[in-house]
C-alpha cells in the first residue's frame, strides 16, 4: 500500500485520480466468527497498543460493554447481547464493533476533503488524517457508524484494517491476538472460503440459520462476520440487515450548488468536472425511499446526549 | 469524554464552510491545492529494526510466547525500553495470540504505579520515606536477625530437634521465574522458617492433593495442545475461555476440527459457556455431588472402559474389612480431634505385603463394589435436590460422559479454582479422577485430568516446594516426630503394593539427599545424615490461613511478602488487615504498589483502618517485572520455557536475586561476627562464593543449574560403568545417588540444563504426532508431555484407539511421539502397571490412605450453606475434617441473616489484582461489579448499573450491579436459591476505579487436604444503595 495503489480517493475528480497504477493485489478481508469469539476483548487492547491509543478508565453501567463505545481512541469493541431462544435456551452473542472496510465506502464518498479518506487496491479504507477537516460527513455517510471524531485535533479515526503492519506483510494485530482464532486473516476469496466451511459445520450442528455476513449493498466488506443467525443480524447489537450507502450524497448535490455560486463561474466549470468524478460514486438514486444510514437528527439528540461535540450540533436550527 | 460522532445536516455543513469557505469549497470540488497534494501514505511500520527479545507471558499458566520490542537495536549506547510486545508465532501452543491481558503487558511493565526505589514506613506514620538500598538491606538485616535470635525454636517440648522459627515468615511471588523460587527456599529455611508458602495455597493445592493420590502426581496430565484431540471437552470447576483465553483456542480447535461436543457446568453462564454446545446451571458447592451421580450413571449403565478398569485401575484390589462408610462418615473418625485414623483405608495384604486382588471385581469389598455400594445414594433425584441441575439435564450431559467409554472415544476434563476452592475442593477434584479412570481417559491423547495452574510460575512454585510443609519435589518437609534421616525416608519411602511394578517413588533417599547436597554442599555428610537437621522439622501446618491465624493473634512479628498481595488475596480481608496490623515489620518486594504494602493507609470506606494506631514498619523493596529478567517459569503443561530480559528493572528497582542475596549475604555477615541461634542452619546454606560467582546477586542461570544437577564425584552405574564425570551436568534424575555423589535441587527439574545446554530455552516447535512438540522447551518429568501414556495402550501394547497412538514398542524400546512415561525397555506384557508412582502401579478409584478425609468423595455443604442440612445424612453437615479456627468460625453467618449464595472468580480482561495497574486492561472492566439475575434484581428493585451492598459477616463491599440473565435461579432442597457472581480484581490501588477488595467478603475457611479458602461457595445479603457511589 502506497501513493500508486489507491484506487479511490474521497472528493478527488477522475480528471486528477490517485496514482493508482500498482492495482495488481490481493483483495483482502478479516472474517469475525461471531460462534467462536469468546469476547474476551483481547482485540480490543492488542488495537490499542499497537495503534498507540489509551481511552479513558470509564464505569460500568451494567453491562460488559467498556468502554462504551466507539471512539476517536477506541476503534473495536466488543458489543454483548443476552438473547434468549425459543426452545428457552440462551445465547450470549458477542460481536467484534469496527469499520467493516468496504467495497463501496459511504465514508469515502460522503467525505469532502480530498485525499483525506483512501481505498487501497487490496480493499483497505484508511483515514489520510492530515486531509480530514473534521466535517463528520464520514460519519453520516457511514451505514455501520464507526468513525468517531476526536475533539483533541478535531479528525475523524477509525480503524485502518493495520494498514502499516499489512504493507509489510504481516496481519492485522487483532487477527494475530485473537485466542480462539475467532478473527481470520487473508485474501478475501479464502476468507469466503473459510467462512462456508464454518456455515457448513455450524448448519451441521443445528444453526439452520448460520450464514456469511458481507452485505451486497456496500457491495460486500473486507471485514465479514460468520453468523449463527444470518438471517436476523440485528440480534448481534444492531448490525444492519441489508446496510446501504447513506443518502449524504444527496445532500451533496444540495451543498455545492450554493457553494459554486460563491465561488462564482469558474468554479462551475471546475464544479462539473467534480461531478464527473465523484459522480459515478454517488448511490443517491440507490435510496428512492430516502432509508439511509444517516439518523435522523432527532434520533441523533436522544442518543448521543451525552456526547461533547466541539462542532456546533444544530446551531443552524 | 467522547469523540463526537456528527450527524451533520446541510445547514450546519454550510456553517462549517464558512469558516473556511474558500479552500474547502476549491478542494471539494477536486481542484488541486498543495494540502490535498499530500501523498497518502500508511503509517510507518513501527517495529523496523527496534530489538526483538522473547519472553513469556506472565499472566497465567498457558505460558503463551511473547516478542518484546525495546528501542534500540542492542547498540550498546541506546538504554533499551520495551515499547510494543505481541504473540510469538512460533509457539505451540499460543501461536502468536495473546489474551487482553498479555495484549496489555506493555501496561504493566511501563504501569506508573511501578516501584523506582526503596521506601520505608515509620510505625503510626501515614507516608511512605525513601531510603537507600543499602539502610534498606541492613535494617531488614537486623530486623529478621534480632526476631530470629528471640524466638528460635532448637528443640520442642520434647526435646527433640527441631531448628525452627515460627515468628517470621514469607510468602513467595508465583510470577517470579523458578530461579527466584530456589533463592526463595533457601533464603526462608536457612533461617529455620515454617510460614513460607506461595500462591498455590490459595489456587491449587487441592490440585496436587487429589491428582498424586490418584494418578501418582500432582500435575495437569495431558497439555495446552493436547486439548484438541478431544471428542468432549467438560469444563466444570473452570472458565478457561475467561482465564486461560489462549489455551481455549484448543477446545475450539477440537470442535470445529473434531466436532467435539464442548459442555459447560457452572453457576453462571460464563464466557466459556457461550461458545459450549450445553450449559448447565448448578449450585455453587455441590459439585461432588454431580459427579458421584455420574460416576453412579456410568456403573450403572455400564458405560466404562472396561479392559482398562480391570487392567489400569485399583478395581479389582480388595479393601480391608474394617473399612466402612456410614451416614457422613468413614471408618476411623475421631470425633475429638476432627481427624480420621486412616489405618482401615486400605487393601487386604497376603505375606508379601502386596495387596489382594479379583480379576473378576465382584467381590464385595472389591474397590469396584465398594464404589457401587459408597455412589449408589447419588440417583438424579439426588443429583438435583442437591446441585439444582435438572434430572433431563443432568441425564443428558451423563450420557455424552459416558459415551466416551468408548476406546477410540476420549473425554478431557478441564477445570480450575471452581474447584479447588471448596472445603472439599480436593475430592470434587477426586471425582473427576474417578470418572476418567472408568473412562479409560487417562494416559490418552485427548484426555486427562487438567488442571489449568493459575499463575504463570505457579507450577513451577509448586515443584520447587515453596509451602509451609514441602520441600522441592513433592517431598514433604521431615516432622518433629521424624527425628533422623532414616526414620524419615523410612516412613516416605513406599513399597510396591502388587509384584513388579516400577514404584519410582522407592528412590527417595536419592532424591532427597540429593537435595541435601545441594542445599548444603559440604556440610551435608555421610556423618551427620546429610545435614538433616539443619532442616526446620514441624508440628503442624503453617500454611497461609494458620499463619494469618497467629498472625492475628498477634504472635508473629516479621513478614515477608514477595511479589504477593496477601490483603487482596487473602479471604476476609478485615481479618488480614488486623492481622498484619499486628507485625511488627513488613518486608514487601514487589515490581508494583500492592494493596498490601499500603494496608496501614486508610482509603476511606475502602480501607477504614486507623494509620497512627498501626505501629507496623513497612519496607517496600521494588523488584524487577518478568520483562526484565532471564529465567524460566512452568506452564500448566509442566513446560520449563526460558526467557530473557528486554530491558533493565526501572528507577533503582533490582532484580529479585539481588535483593534476596543482598540481605541474605548481610544476615550471614551478622551470624559470621556476632553468632546468634543455631548459625550454622544459616551459614551452611549453599549460598556462598563457592556456590555463586557473587552470592550478593546470584545469576538465574547458576540457579538453573543447580535445579538440574551435578555429579559431585565421578558416578558409575550398577556395572560399575562410569557414567558421569565429576562436575558434569545430570542428564536425567535416573543418575540420582543417596550416596552423596549426586547434588541436585528438584529431581523433577533434572535434565533441563545438561551438559548439551539449556533444554529450557529450545525451540524447535516440530509437531511429533498428536500435536506433541518435544523440542520446544523441556517438559518435567524427563521431557513427557502426557502422563501416563503407557496407559493409552492395553498390556501388550497394543493401542486403546489407533488413531490416538502415541508410543509403541519398537522390539527393544517404547518410542513415539512422547517421552514414554514407563521404563522404555521394559517390554509389552510386563507386570509393570502404567502408574509408575504409585506403589500399585495402577489408578486409584479408592484413594487409599492418600487424603485426609476419605477413600471416595462425599457430598458436604458448603461451610455457610443456604439450605438447612445435608440432604444425604443430617448429623454430618460438612466436611468433618474442616479446620475451622475460633476467630475464624465467629466470622460465618447464616442462612437466615445471609440467603444468598456468592461465588467470587476471575473475569478475562483482568488478571487478579495485578493488571488494574494497566491502563490498557483497565479501560475493559473499570469498576467493581457483581452479577446477579434478573429475578434477584426485580426482587430488590435494582436495575442494570445500580450501586449495591454485599454483605458478609465478615464485612461489605460496594459494587455495580450487572442485571443479567446468566445468572438463573435454582431450585435446591426445595428452595429457591439465588446466587450472585462476585469477580475478584479491583481495590484501592490502581488505574482502575478506586472501591473494596471483594475478598473482605469470602471466609477463612480452607479445603481439609490442603488448606486452600473456600472462595466459591458462602452466603451474602444484597441490598440497593441509594444515591451511592461504588
Amino acid at each position: 500500500m502506497n501513493s500508486q495503489n489507491i484506487i479511490r480517493r474521497s472528493a478527488t475528480s477522475s480528471l486528477t485520480p490517485a496514482p493508482q497504477i500498482r492495482d495488481h493485489q490481493v483483495e483482502v478481508a478479516k472474517l469475525i466468527d461471531v460462534t467462536t469469539c469468546i469476547g474476551c476483548k483481547a482485540c480490543q487492547v492488542a488495537c490499542n497498543e499497537w495503534n498507540d491509543l489509551r481511552g479513558e478508565v470509564e464505569t460500568n453501567v451494567g453491562v460488559y460493554d467498556n468502554p462504551r463505545d466507539l471512539h476517536p481512541d477506541t476503534w473495536t469493541l466488543m458489543r454483548f447481547t443476552e438473547h434468549e431462544t425459543e426452545d428457552n435456551g440462551l445465547e450470549w452473542l458477542i460481536r467484534k464493533d469496527g469499520c467493516m472496510h468496504c467495497e463501496d465506502p459511504g465514508c469515502l464518498k460522503a467525505c469532502p476533503a480530498p485525499g483525506a479518506i483512501v481505498q487501497y487496491a487490496n480493499g483497505v479504507v484508511d483515514f489520510q488524517s492530515d486531509n480530514c477537516i473534521g466535517c463528520g460527513y464520514c460519519v453520516a455517510g457511514c451505514p455501520f457508524d464507526v468513525p468517531r471524531i476526536s475533539k483533541k485535533d478535531n479528525k475523524a479515526y477509525k480503524c485502518t484494517l493495520c494498514s502499516d503492519r499489512l504493507a509489510v506483510g504481516q496481519e492485522p494485530a487483532c487477527a494475530k491476538t485473537c485466542p480462539t482464532g475467532a478473527i481470520a486473516f487473508g485474501s478475501k476469496e479464502d476468507m469466503k472460503e473459510l467462512a462456508a466451511t464454518r456455515v457448513a459445520e455450524l448448519q451441521e450442528r443445528g444453526y439452520d440459520n448460520a450464514g456469511l455476513y458481507d452485505p451486497a449493498g456496500v457491495g460486500g466488506t473486507h471485514v465479514m462476520y460468520v453468523l449463527h443467525h444470518a438471517d436476523e443480524p440485528g440480534l448481534y447489537a444492531g448490525l444492519p440487515k441489508d446496510p446501504k450507502i447513506s443518502a449524504v450524497v444527496e445532500g451533496w448535490k444540495d451543498l455545492l450548488k450554493p457553494a459554486a455560486a460563491v465561488a462564482g463561474a469558474v468554479a462551475v466549470g471546475a464544479m462539473a468536472a467534480h461531478f464527473i468524478g465523484v459522480g459515478p460514486n454517488t448511490t443517491d438514486d440507490d435510496h428512492p425511499d430516502g432509508r439511509s444510514g444517516l439518523r435522523p437528527e432527532d434520533e441523533t439528540d436522544t442518543t448521543e446526549a451525552g456526547k461533547v461535540t466541539n462542532l456546533p450540533r444544530h446551531a443552524a436550527e | 469524554m467522547y469523540g463526537t460522532k456528527l450527524n451533520l445536516g446541510r445547514r450546519q455543513f454550510l456553517k462549517i464552510l464558512g469558516a473556511g469557505a474558500a479552500s474547502v469549497t476549491a478542494t471539494a470540488m477536486g481542484l488541486s491545492t498543495a494540502e490535498a497534494q499530500v501523498a497518502a501514505a500508511v503509517r510507518p511500520y513501527k517495529l523496523l529494526r527496534s530489538k526483538e527479545t522473547r519472553n513469556n507471558c506472565t499472566y497465567c499458566s498457558v505460558g503463551c510466547g511473547i516478542l518484546m520490542y525495546s528501542m534500540g537495536d542492542g547498540a550498546r549506547n541506546a538504554k533499551p525500553r520495551i515499547f510494543h510486545i505481541e504473540g510469538d508465532p512460533d509457539h505451540p501452543v499460543s501461536r502468536g495470540s495473546l489474551c487482553p491481558k498479555g495484549a496489555g503487558l506493555l501496561d504493566m511493565i511501563h504501569s506508573k504505579n511501578r516501584l523506582l526505589y526503596p521506601e520505608y514506613r515509620a510505625p503510626g506514620s501515614s507516608e511512605w520515606k525513601r531510603i537507600g538500598w543499602d539502610e534498606a538491606v541492613k535494617r531488614i538485616a537486623r530486623l529478621l536477625k534480632d526476631d530470629r535470635d528471640a524466638n528460635f525454636i532448637a528443640k520442642n517440648d520434647k526435646g527433640q530437634t527441631v531448628n525452627r522459627w515460627l515468628s517470621s515468615g514469607m510468602l513467595a511471588s508465583s510470577a517470579a521465574s523458578n530461579e527466584t523460587g530456589i533463592l526463595d527456599f533457601k533464603f526462608a529455611r536457612s533461617l529455620g522458617m515454617l510460614g513460607l508458602d506461595c500462591q498455590a495455597r490459595l489456587c491449587h493445592a487441592p490440585t496436587v492433593s487429589a491428582l498424586a493420590p490418584s494418578f501418582g502426581r500432582g500435575a495437569m496430565t495431558n497439555h495446552w495442545v493436547d486439548i484438541k484431540n478431544a471428542n468432549v471437552v467438560m469444563v466444570m470447576g473452570g472458565n478457561p475461555a475467561e482465564a486461560h483465553p489462549v489455551g481455549f483456542k484448543w477446545v475450539i480447535e477440537a470442535k470445529i476440527k473434531n466436532k467435539a461436543k464442548v459442555i459447560v457446568v457452572d453457576p453462571r453462564f460464563n464466557r466459556t459457556a457461550s461458545v459450549a454446545d450445553i450449559f448447565s446451571p448448578i449450585r455453587a458447592g455441590s459439585d461432588t455431588a454431580f459427579l458421584m451421580g455420574v460416576v453412579r450413571y456410568l456403573l450403572e449403565t455400564g458405560q466404562i472402559q472396561h479392559d482398562y478398569v480391570r487392567a489400569y485401575t485399583n478395581a479389582p484390589l480388595i479393601v480391608r474389612a474394617d473399612y466402612s462408610f456410614d451416614e457422613g462418615l468413614f471408618s476411623g473418625f475421631d470425633a475429638q480431634t476432627g481427624n480420621y485414623d486412616k489405618t482401615s483405608w486400605t487393601y487386604e495384604r497376603d505375606a508379601d505385603g502386596n495387596a489382594l486382588r479379583d480379576p473378576s471385581m465382584s467381590h464385595p469389598r472389591s474397590v469396584l463394589q465398594l464404589l457401587k455400594k459408597h455412589v449408589d445414594r447419588y440417583t438424579p433425584e439426588v443429583v438435583e435436590e442437591i446441585t439444582g441441575v435438572k434430572q433431563a439435564e443432568f441425564l443428558r450431559i451423563a450420557g455424552i460422559i459416558g459415551s466416551c467409554a468408548a476406546k477410540d472415544k476420549t473425554l478431557t476434563w478441564l477445570y480450575a479454582l471452581g474447584w479447588t476452592h471448596h472445603t472439599g475442593g480436593a475430592q470434587i477434584i477426586r471425582g473427576a479422577a474417578m470418572i476418567q479412570l472408568l473412562l479409560g481417559n487417562i494416559g490418552m491423547a485427548g484426555g486427562g485430568v487438567n488442571a489449568l495452574r493459575g499463575h504463570s510460575n505457579i507450577q513451577g512454585y509448586t515443584d520447587l516446594g515453596l509451602l509451609s510443609t514441602r520441600i522441592p519435589g513433592y517431598m514433604n518437609l521431615p516432622t518433629d516426630k521424624q527425628q533422623t534421616l532414616a526414620q524419615y525416608l523410612e516412613e516416605t519411602t513406599p513399597r510396591a503394593m502388587q509384584p513388579g511394578q516400577v514404584n519410582y517413588w522407592s528412590n527417595t533417599p536419592k532424591f532427597f539427599v540429593s537435595l541435601q547436597k545441594n542445599l548444603f554442599g559440604k556440610h551435608a555428610t555421610r556423618e551427620n545424615d546429610w545435614a538433616y537437621d539443619l532442616l526446620p522439622k514441624w508440628d503442624r501446618s503453617y500454611d497461609m490461613l494458620a499463619y494469618f491465624d497467629l498472625m492475628y493473634q498477634g504472635k508473629v512479628n516479621g513478614y515477608i511478602a514477595q511479589g504477593f498481595n496477601p490483603l487482596a488475596a487473602m479471604p476476609d480481608k478485615n481479618k488480614t488487615s488486623k492481622a498484619l496490623s499486628k507485625l511488627k515489620f513488613l518486608v514487601i518486594i514487589d515490581p508494583l504498589v500492592t494493596e498490601t504494602s499500603n494496608f496501614w493507609r486508610n482509603e476511606g470506606a475502602f480501607n477504614d483502618v486507623p494509620t497512627e494506631e498501626i505501629m507496623t514498619e513497612v519496607f517496600r523493596l521494588p523488584s524487577n517485572c518478568f520483562a526484565e529478567e532471564n529465567g524460566a517459569i512452568v506452564n500448566s503443561g509442566r513446560w520449563l520455557q526460558w526467557h530473557y530480559a528486554g530491558q533493565e528493572p526501572p528507577g533503582e528497582a533490582r532484580h529479585d536475586p539481588r535483593i534476596l542475596g543482598e540481605i541474605m549475604m548481610e544476615i550471614r555477615r551478622l551470624y559470621e561476627t556476632e553468632g546468634g541461634a543455631c548459625p550454622e542452619q544459616v551459614l551452611h546454606m549453599t549460598w556462598d562464593h563457592d556456590t555463586y560467582h557473587d552470592p550478593h546477586s546470584p545469576e538465574p542461570e547458576e540457579m538453573a543449574r543447580e535445579a538440574n544437577g551435578y555429579a559431585l564425584e565421578d558416578v558409575y552405574d550398577d556395572t560399575g560403568k562410569q557414567i558421569l564425570k565429576k562436575g558434569q551436568l545430570l542428564d536425567s534424575f535416573a543418575q540420582l545417588r543417596d550416596d552423596g555423589t549426586t547434588a541436585s535441587y528438584c529431581w523433577v527439574f533434572t535434565g533441563s540444563w545438561t551438559e548439551k545446554g539449556n533444554q529450557m530455552a529450545n525451540r524447535d516447535n516440530t509437531d511429533t504426532g498428536l500435536g506433541n512438540t518435544p523440542g520446544w522447551a523441556w517438559a518435567w518429568p524427563a521431557n513427557r508431555r502426557i502422563l501416563y501414556n503407557r496407559a493409552s495402550m492395553d498390556e501388550m501394547g497394543n493401542p486403546w484407539d489407533p488413531k490416538r497412538q502415541i508410543l509403541h514398542w519398537d522390539g527393544e524400546k517404547w518410542t513415539g511421539a512422547d517421552v514414554p512415561d514407563f521404563p522404555a525397555t521394559l517390554p509389552p506384557g510386563s507386570p509393570a502397571q502404567p502408574f509408575i508412582m504409585l506403589p500399585e502401579g495402577v489408578g486409584r478409584l479408592f484413594s487409599e490412605k492418600g487424603m485426609v478425609d476419605g477413600p471416595f468423595p462425599e457430598h458436604y455443604e458448603p461451610i455457610e450453606s443456604p439450605i438447612a442440612g445435608n440432604p444425604l445424612h443430617d448429623q454430618v453437615v460438612h466436611n468433618p475434617t474442616t479446620r475451622l479456627f475460633r476467630d475464624d468460625a465467629e466470622r460465618m453467618g447464616t442462612r437466615a441473616d445471609y440467603p444468598y449464595v456468592a461465588t467470587t472468580y476471575s473475569v478475562t480482561e483482568l488478571f487478579r489484582h495485578w493488571t488494574k495497574h494497566s491502563h490498557l486492561n483497565a479501560m475493559l472492566q473499570p469498576e467493581q461489579f457483581i452479577e446477579i439475575g434478573e429475578k434477584l434484581a426485580a426482587d430488590k428493585g435494582i436495575a442494570h448499573g445500580d450501586t449495591v451492598k454485599v454483605t458478609t459477616k465478615r464485612g461489605y463491599i460496594t459494587a455495580k450491579a450487572v442485571v443479567t440473565k446468566r445468572m438463573r435461579t435454582l431450585n435446591v432442597a426445595g428452595q429457591e436459591v439465588q446466587q450472585i457472581g462476585i469477580p475478584c480484581h479491583w481495590g484501592f490501588e490502581g488505574e482502575t476505579k478506586k472501591g473494596y477488595l471483594a475478598n473482605t467478603l469470602s471466609p477463612g475457611v480452607g479445603d481439609a487436604n490442603s488448606q486452600t479458602p473456600e472462595f466459591k461457595a458462602f452466603l451474602v445479603n444484597l441490598e440497593k444503595l441509594e444515591g451511592a457511589s461504588a
